[in-house]
């Protein structure tokens, strides 16, 4: 198969959270219209790495970037891409379900209102094209006027992953996306990915192996702030090239 | 310096631990079989050649525990990487290893009918046959236990003088028969005979492409499809 275009690429990428070194010299390569997963232990790096691509680390204080971060070949920290425009095509959905306490209809479209993008009946179209493509449509079509914090877990889930495909952005960072879930909606949202990596380019940071097995077609194992090892994930869970992979995935890291 | 153990592993480790300790005793069980069959067939032992048809039992009942015991760890314990690998190809070498001990008891069963008092010229090469297969089998089975993939290729390389000297002896028996067609049952015993040690190398031979592939994730069956 030949390698798919470079989406999302860092290069010798470091980051410090002040004395606390996060991410070691991480290069990594996120093709487009791929679904990638970031597996590893809690504090190895996965979750810094996927807000590196967004710049939500920028947030934190005493935080530090070194290295090379680029959208399709272009830089992050560059003159060259706001933060509002990088944020507007690199959308991310957390790990809660975090609706705003707003009709659904107001959280579905909330970022094309203050990108100023559409207003009137377009925001209806746009709310039942996002709905519709998080499957979301025909159970709230009669209430797009009633309370997004009345949804169940997995259906607000749907509306954050709607509301981040409402500004119609090129890449979806996900942080733990179904970890509030249950099973058969967390499977139900993996099924949604799977397609939503048709369009967008999707990565996925995971403390679920076997989600990571499941959904992924490239994966990324990250221990100590080091990318290990990155592949194509059936490689990575039958026959890893580094031991701390192989320990990782089989379980004997403790 | 190996990192520690979670109690989950720790019971994977347990639960693999014991599938290739029934592997070991299940190759261990049709090497058996087959070194009977070739002593009976040298010593024209029927009564012993019987009882090893008996004893195939054993070897069925040791594929159907590995095979639970496979489906089990993949239903609960999702493994991955080399314990995949090794469960895989758990599930296959015990198709093999069924296949010898069913091997072991068609040699068995042509003991009757290869006399020793008066044997075929070609019959007489049958023990030497036998015990390079038998070398095989031992070879392997060290390979497996030291999941080494070196001597595995020994054992794929061991192959082809054996299908070599099996051509040679049918071609012998051919010509024995065509000289003296009284010993047209003799020969066919003894062709099936040589026919079934040259299958017990070729199972061998794909214990030992598993091993390999359980060693360093690489299938070599079928070089040229790959």
């Amino acid at each position: 198969m030949a390698e798919p275009a470079a989406k999302l690429r860092t290069v010798n990428l470091n980051i410090h959270y002040g004395d606390f070194w996060a991410l070691k010299n991480v290069t990594a390569t996120i093709g487009a219209h791929r679904l990638t997963s970031l597996i590893g232990p809690s504090g190895c790096g996965k979750s810094t790495l996927l807000r590196a691509f967004n710049r939500m680390n920028d947030l934190i204080p005493r935080c530090r970037v070194e290295g090379r971060i680029e959208l399709d070949g272009q830089s992050l920290s560059g003159p060259g891409l706001a933060v509002t425009t990088l944020r507007r095509r690199v959308g991310m959905v957390f790990q809660r379900p975090n609706a705003f306490p707003l009709s659904i209809l107001e959280n579905v479209v909330y970022g094309p209102v203050i990108h100023r993008a559409a207003r009137g009946r377009d925001l209806v179209a746009i709310a039942e094209r996002c709905l519709s493509a998080v499957g979301l449509w025909p159970e709230v079509k009669d209430r797009l006027d009633g309370e997004a914090l009345a949804l169940s877990p997995e259906q607000m889930q749907r509306l954050c992953i709607a509301r981040a495909i409402a500004v119609e952005p090129e890449v979806l960072l996900m942080d733990e996306p179904c970890s509030a879930l249950d099973p058969i909606s967390t499977l139900r949202i993996e099924t949604l990915m799977r397609d939503l990596s048709r369009r967008y380019t999707v990565l996925v940071v995971t403390h679920n192996m076997q989600q990571a097995a499941r959904i992924s077609d490239e994966t990324g194992f990250l221990l100590l702030g080091e990318l290990v090892e990155m592949g194509p994930t059936a490689e990575l869970f039958t026959r890893p090239r580094d031991r701390r992979t192989e320990d990782y995935v089989t379980g004997r890291y403790g | 310096m190996s990192p520690p153990k979670s109690h989950i592993s720790a019971e994977l480790e347990q639960e693999l631990t014991f599938l290739k300790a029934r592997i070991l005793e299940m190759a261990g069980l049709v090497g058996a079989h087959v070194a009977g069959a070739v002593a009976a067939m040298v010593s024209g032992d029927v009564a012993a050649a019987r009882s090893l048809v008996a004893a195939d039992r054993q070897v069925n009942q040791a594929e159907l525990l590995i095979d639970e015991r496979c489906i089990r760890i993949l239903a609960l314990r999702q493994p991955a990487a080399s314990d995949l690998r090794f469960v895989a190809a758990a599930l296959k070498m015990v198709t093999d290893l069924e296949r010898i001990g069913d091997l072991a008891v068609k040699m068995a069963e042509q003991v009757p009918h290869l006399s020793p008092a008066a044997p075929l010229g070609a019959a007489q090469a049958l023990p030497g046959m036998a015990a390079e297969v038998e070398g095989m089998l031992r070879d392997v089975l060290t390979a497996f236990v030291d999941v080494d993939p070196k001597k595995a290729e020994q054992v794929i390389a061991a192959d082809p003088p054996i299908d070599a000297l099996a051509a040679r002896l049918i071609e012998q028996v051919e010509s024995e028969i065509r000289r003296d067609p009284s010993v047209v049952r003799a020969g066919v015993a003894t062709i099936f005979f040589v026919t079934h040690i040259e299958r017990i190398a070729d199972h061998a031979t794909n214990v030992a492409e598993m091993i390999i592939y359980l060693a360093r994730g690489q299938d070599v069956r079928h070089p040229d499809l790959t």
